[in-house]
């Protein structure tokens, strides 16, 4: 697994540690669009996955793939059902505006 | 040396397409540098060695999940150039809040070390298989076999949630009953007349549009024919039920 490690562990640790400051850098500079908030939810996810499987490769240990795997399925299912509520919020409000989601505000 | 560079065009590539993501004017233009990024992403896994990761990367994220996020931001018909006028207002806290999470993020990176226990604390060693998938496939179905039938579950429920969502009944739809199609009889639908001798069809009120040379009165196309003037036929015959009701016009003297 670890054969090709001239580029060490710490490389792959700082491209994932800047993917997810973009990630979370999105979330607030998009605050009103839900879909862009999930785009960057998706690279933080892909930071996260970065990490896991440079560790695993660096490791010689396939549990870090394994984990990578199952987050790429919880990724995929957290899209789906994000995606599907904001197309009926859409479809009943007429807006994406996060600041318009105060339904259920007391 | 070549994995060298390949890392780094890759990295520079990932990273560039990702802070295109959170900074494109254009939601579609977004969602195509996430796909970039996702490309990008799938070669660094590739260069850590984990060839099916990145083949999964490849296949379900660009394939399903971003053209997902491509169908959504292309269905929706929302003005994006409005949700766009924070930007400024954002972008103090936004950069803020990520400089702090960079300061902490660069401390870990810079001092960081491997525990030398670390290693020998190895969860499961990877088998000695020939390629990485088939020995991720021998942890997968023997050691995580129940995480992995819990992911189907999740994928499951979340296909079923977002079907039960986004799944709409519309008012203009006609939908098939069975319950009022079986229970229909032939006395309810299906009505006998009885038709005399010499009864024609003009009898029952319905006339072809005929030459103006006939004997009838030519203007009356109306196939209702309520008009009893328009009857030429005296009318002793009992009307039919043709098709529906108002077709009794000869009872109207």
């Amino acid at each position: 697994m670890g054969g090709t490690m001239q580029i060490g562990l710490g490389h792959f640790l700082t491209v994932s540690a800047i993917l997810l400051v973009l990630g979370v850098f999105g979330i607030f500079l998009n605050r009103k669009n839900v879909i862009v908030i999930l785009m960057s939810v998706e690279l933080i996810l892909l930071a996260v996955n970065l990490n896991l499987v440079a560790f695993s490769g660096a490791l010689g240990d396939l549990t870090g793939q394994v984990f990578a795997m199952f987050v790429l399925t919880v990724a995929a299912a957290e899209a789906a059902i994000g995606l599907a509520i904001v197309v009926i919020y859409f479809r009943n409000r007429g807006s994406i505006q996060v600041e318009d989601v105060n339904l259920m505000k007391g | 040396m070549i994995v060298a560079i390949a890392f780094y065009a890759f990295a520079l590539i990932l990273l560039a397409s990702a802070a295109m993501v959170v900074t494109a004017r254009n939601p579609v233009h977004s969602v195509l540098f996430l796909i970039l990024a996702f490309f990008n992403a799938a070669a660094l896994f590739l260069i850590a060695g984990a060839e099916f990761l990145a083949m999964i990367l490849v296949i379900v994220y660009v394939g399903a999940v971003a053209v997902l996020f491509l169908f959504v931001v292309m269905m929706l018909d929302v003005n994006f150039a409005e949700l766009r006028s924070g930007y400024q207002r954002y972008m103090p806290v936004g950069a803020a809040i990520g400089g702090v999470l960079a300061i902490e993020l660069l401390l870990v990176v810079t001092g960081w070390q491997v525990a030398p226990e670390a290693l020998h604390l190895s969860l499961g060693a990877a088998p000695a298989a020939a390629t990485n998938t088939a020995a991720l496939a021998e942890v997968i179905y023997t050691k995580y076999v129940f995480l992995f039938q819990a992911a189907g579950l999740v994928l499951l429920v979340a296909m079923i949630g977002a079907i039960v969502l986004t799944l709409r009944d519309r008012k203009t739809s006609r939908h098939q009953v069975i319950r009022v199609q079986t229970e229909r009889s032939a006395a309810a639908t299906l009505e006998m007349v009885e038709a005399g001798i010499g009864a024609g069809i003009g009898t029952l009120g319905i006339y072809r549009p005929l030459p103006a040379t006939a004997d009838l009165e030519p203007a009356d196309n109306d196939p209702h024919a309520d008009d009893p003037h328009a009857d030429p036929v005296d009318a002793a015959h009992g009307g039919g039920a043709h098709g529906g009701s108002g077709h009794h016009a000869p009872e109207a003297r």
